[in-house]
């Protein structure tokens, strides 16, 4: 895939002939080279685990929590494999969701149900739908690999005090639910800070910030807070990291089957 | 064969001693649950209760683990309380089992449930557990089952190895019950094939694995037949009773998922043999899902499976010939509500089997669901026949610890 994109990129600088054709093009290669670098920067870690605190919040302001922990493994060449596993609320404890991700094509997922002991393997073509009723679609909460958009580099701004590169970003995937997503990306760690998705009317859609970076192993940033908010329906959800751990010395082995049924 | 049973609670008390000495974390879990469930017509045989029924039920889940999860141990009982029905109020144990993790391969000895398999409507191919009667009539209810249970996780699959020392008997509701077969079932009258009875030394293997987007599994179990079939007899007084008969059998089993798109193709079947001619049976279909309709959020999907039996209207399976077609509906709220609603259709003769079940989160810890059944057009020599004056609504509301 990251072939593809540079022969894309090829093609564009060649047809972009006219002034206003390499401008664009410029910007692509600047967008593309941001997503790159930030992408590189966050390569190597192996693995991690962390666990994760949910707090939706409807528009009236009324909680409600979801206990999760989270475990990654990363994978040369590919997508990363992770395993979330549920602990509040207490009717779906146990649930575990398995997922092999991809730099292209569609990722592998299975869910294990507890009550009945089964493991299902489920489609993985629902990119827009909420992730746990939350205001995270599952393409929000999936491994971002740059194979999975094209980009556009627009400017360079500060945001909260941080010099930033804003570059805007178009999902490869047709069933995602946006037309673009804009990222505000620090220009001191690249990691990124804010995120506006735009819905497929072109509208903004959500706000995703990230809050409270800390760096682990010394160079992979993880933000402590990250929020989203849906302008259009009021609702909210606020994600809170805790116990962060890397060098956990997984395996494929803790990422199969037999680790999703005994996943606690 | 009772020395048996005593040799392998000793070799489990042991290990869970010996377990329980290493520095462990602990974690209590599980739900308390009240069901409420009304027949709307009059029963079919005037021993039967009319009217409604109450039930309470609970699950308690306690784990322990030691060693970083190396060393685990898991105890589920269950316990229900019915208003009515003597048989119904019962206690389990669903799961009491040590099980060790190594690199490669775990080894669980104790009582455990297992599935397999990829279909809705019925579940073929699952084979390792006793079917738990009492709860429900979708059979997805189970008993523990004994075993020494080996996995062996490599490149080129999982391999599970079974051996099931204990063959559990299926449990029958009582004869002032709804939903029983019309003719009671006489348990004092069970008979086995093997001398051995319910001490059979009974072994099943699996091999699973996903290659791209199929997930197979091809399995064989060999051993004392999960189903009863049931020989009609007469009492000394001219009364007519079933007695179940457990013949030994040998279950070949294939499930098959692929997974494209919003397609999930499906695929069960089984040969059996030892109860009575050797049959294939299977069930084939299909899940769709339409994705996030309309920006809510919700999914809707469509199933539909088809049922056959070689054995036709002689198969012990209501599903001879039969067609499944249904619907999912999940909202994706923060209530995680959804509904699932079809029918299954004898092709044949028209007996049709409707099922509703709905959920919704209620608060972070409660659990509201809802039931309803019909049973309609069965003839004279269908399974459901017995069951005609059995529609019922069931309300079940659930607190989760």
């Amino acid at each position: 895939m990251f072939k593809k994109i540079v022969l894309t990129l090829a093609v564009a600088v060649c047809f972009g002939s006219v002034s206003a054709g390499s401008e664009e093009s410029a910007a692509v290669e600047r967008g593309l080279e941001i997503a790159i670098e930030a992408d590189r920067r966050d390569t190597g870690f192996e693995d991690f685990q962390a666990d994760l605190i949910m707090l939706l919040r409807n528009r009236h302001g009324q909680e409600s929590t979801r206990d999760i922990s989270n475990r990654t493994l990363e994978v040369a060449d590919d997508g990363d494999k992770s395993l979330i596993i549920f602990n509040k609320p207490r009717d779906v404890k146990g649930t575990a969701f398995l997922s092999y991700s991809h730099k292209t094509g569609a990722d592998d997922q299975w869910l294990y149900l507890p009550a009945l002991k089964r493991v299902k393997r489920i489609a993985s073509n629902n990119r827009s739908g909420p992730f746990m009723g939350s205001e995270f679609a599952y393409e929000d909460i999936s491994s971002q690999e740059v194979e999975k958009y094209t980009y556009k580099y627009l400017r360079d701004e500060v945001y909260e005090g941080m010099d930033c590169h804003v570059v805007e970003r178009y999902p490869v995937d047709k069933k995602s639910g946006y037309t673009r997503q804009v990222v505000w990306f620090d220009q001191a760690e690249y990691r990124p800070q804010k995120l506006d998705f735009y819905d497929r009317k072109n509208d903004l859609l959500k706000t995703l910030t990230y809050h409270s970076y800390k760096p682990y192993l010394e160079k992979y940033w993880r933000a402590d807070e990250m929020l989203m908010i849906n302008h259009l329906t009021g609702k909210s959800t606020k994600l809170i990291w805790s116990n962060y751990k890397f060098g956990n010395d997984f395996k494929e082995r803790d990422f199969d089957r037999n680790s999703l049924k005994r996943a606690r | 064969m009772q020395h048996r049973g005593w040799l392998w609670c000793t070799i489990l008390l042991s290990l869970f001693f010996a377990v329980a000495a290493l520095p462990q974390t602990a974690e209590l879990s599980g739900y308390v649950a009240i069901e409420a469930r009304a027949f709307p017509q009059a029963p079919l045989l005037p021993e039967q209760f009319s009217g409604g029924n109450l039930a309470f039920s609970l699950q308690p889940e306690f784990y322990y683990e030691s060693g970083n999860g190396s060393d685990r141990i898991l105890f589920v009982p269950f316990m229900r309380a019915d208003q009515h029905d003597g048989n119904r109020t019962h206690f389990d144990i669903r799961e009491l089992y040590w099980q060790h993790v190594a690199d490669w391969w775990e080894l669980s000895l104790g009582m455990r449930k297992i599935f397999w398999g990829v279909a809705e409507s019925q579940h073929l191919v699952d084979i390792i557990n006793q079917t738990d009667q009492l709860e429900n009539l979708d059979t997805e209810d189970k008993l523990g089952q004994p075993m020494a249970h080996l996995s062996i996780a490599r490149n080129w699959g999982i391999l599970d190895l079974f051996i099931l020392p204990y063959f559990r008997e299926r449990s029958f509701l009582a004869h002032d019950a709804r939903l029983r077969l019309p003719v009671p079932i006489a348990r004092n009258r069970t008979r086995y094939e093997s001398d051995d009875e319910e001490w059979h030394l009974d072994w099943a293997a699996r091999w699973f694995h996903s290659i791209s987007i199929f997930d197979v599994g091809l399995s064989h179990f060999s051993g004392t037949s999960r189903e009863a079939v049931v020989e009609v007899g007469a009492g000394a007084g001219g009364e007519l009773f079933l007695a179940p008969f457990y013949p030994i059998i040998g279950q070949t089993g294939l499930d098959m998922q692929a997974t494209t798109g919003a397609w999930l193709l499906k695929l069960e079947a089984i040969r059996r043999t030892g109860q009575g001619d050797a049959f294939f049976a299977s069930t084939t279909g299909f899940e769709y899902t339409f994705n996030n309709i309309k920006n809510t959020g919700a999914d809707i999907g469509v199933l539909l499976e088809y049922h056959y039996d070689e054995r036709g209207k002689d198969a012990s399976s209501p599903f001879d010939d039969d067609i499944f077609v249904g619907s999912r509906l999940a909202l994706n709220d923060v209530q995680s509500t959804d509904l699932l609603a079809g029918f299954i259709v004898d092709r044949d003769n028209g007996a049709t089997f409707l099922n509703l079940e709905a959920s919704r989160r209620i608060r972070d810890r409660y659990r509201m669901e809802v039931e309803f059944r019909s049973f309609l057009n069965a003839e004279e020599t269908d399974l459901f026949f017995g069951l005609r004056k059995d529609h019922y609504f069931q309300v079940e509301f659930s607190r989760f610890f």
